[in-house]
């Protein structure tokens, strides 16, 4: 089994991504620059958090043009399992890799803060050692996470089942006080239909250990290990 | 290239009606308190400037609106007017 965190110029989470897979959960992993062409034969792509080619356009507009990207979506169409993580969401959405858009937060402020966050699907590669409803307390830090998407768009997603996180209270009440960034549905994670690509606003690479305040995070990561090793197995 | 001049182009871009924008609505809320009231709604976008060379006129008709489709504007939240400019 071996992981591929992809590096653009700008990513600042690739180096705790590749911490917590490598050192923390023990598994292969490697890092893909953007310019390459080739995937290394690994079984999961994570695009990591950061700010590719400083974002200045809009989150994630110029990395989807980045060599790598090609082969990430013929990966992605034979059912690759990808991991976007915060810029490696927005990246996955401008890519048309998942469906929608991100905009400012509501307030117009960078949110850096731990929040709580409801899994509503537990029958995907990224989530199978959780629970439905269980509430993980998991930092974000991001401008842009207000996930939009048309109307039609948000009941596809709905019927489904691909909303796969959502903000809440601490006790898992979706409440609009919870949602912090203004997201439709409080959207905080999404899956493609067919499951094998996962984006999320929220830093699970930055709560996997218990001195970090939160180990809620390596959830993600050990479902993604455990659902390659069954595959395996098969 | 012979026959060939500088264009520029001015494409702006904005959000769709149908989204809401969160900047456009601040400095709205910032006109009504230094007593513009009557300042309805504000809608926020950009602005950009290109200087094309080399290409025809009739070549850049049809690529402004391409790079703006694919590059400067995400469809799905946002849309956009272009011109030349001279």
């Amino acid at each position: 089994m071996k992981f591929g965190v992809v590096v653009f110029p700008g990513s600042n989470c690739d180096f705790d991504t590749f911490y917590v897979l490598n050192s923390v959960l023990q598994q292969k992993t490697v890092f893909l620059w953007h310019k390459e062409h080739n995937l290394q034969n690994v079984d999961c792509v994570i695009l990591p958090g950061g700010f590719s080619y400083g974002d200045y356009l809009r989150s994630g507009a110029i990395a989807k043009f980045s060599p790598l990207m090609q082969e990430i979506k013929i990966f992605a169409s034979y059912g690759g399992l990808i991991l976007g993580i915060c810029n490696g969401f927005q990246i996955l959405l401008e890519l048309g890799l998942l469906p929608g858009a991100m905009l400012m937060n509501k307030n117009l402020k960078f949110l850096c803060q731990f929040v709580f966050i409801r899994l509503e699907n537990n029958q995907t590669p990224f989530t199978n050692k959780g629970k439905v409803g269980q509430v993980l307390r998991i930092p974000i830090a991001h401008y842009d996470g207000n996930y939009f998407a048309p109307e039609q768009k948000i009941q596809e997603l709905k019927k489904n089942n691909q909303i796969i996180f959502r903000y809440s209270e601490a006790s898992g009440k979706i409440t609009p006080e919870a949602n912090v960034n203004g997201s439709l549905e409080n959207i905080a994670g999404l899956a493609n239909k067919e499951g094998n690509i996962l984006g999320i606003m929220p830093h699970p690479e930055r709560a996997s250990e218990a001195i970090l305040g939160s180990e809620d995070g390596r959830i993600i990561f050990e479902s993604i290990i455990n659902y390659l090793n069954e595959k395996k197995k098969i | 290239m012979k026959g060939l001049s500088r264009i520029k182009a001015r494409i702006i871009v904005s959000f769709k009606e149908t989204v809401l924008d969160p900047q456009g609505q601040t400095v709205k809320n910032a006109l009504h308190t230094l007593g513009y009231s009557f300042v309805k709604d504000v809608r926020q976008g950009k602005v950009f400037e290109l200087e094309l060379e080399g290409i025809s006129r009739k070549e850049a008709e049809k690529i402004i609106p391409e790079i703006s489709d694919k590059v400067l504007s995400n469809p799905i939240i946002e849309k956009f007017t272009w011109q030349i400019l001279e």
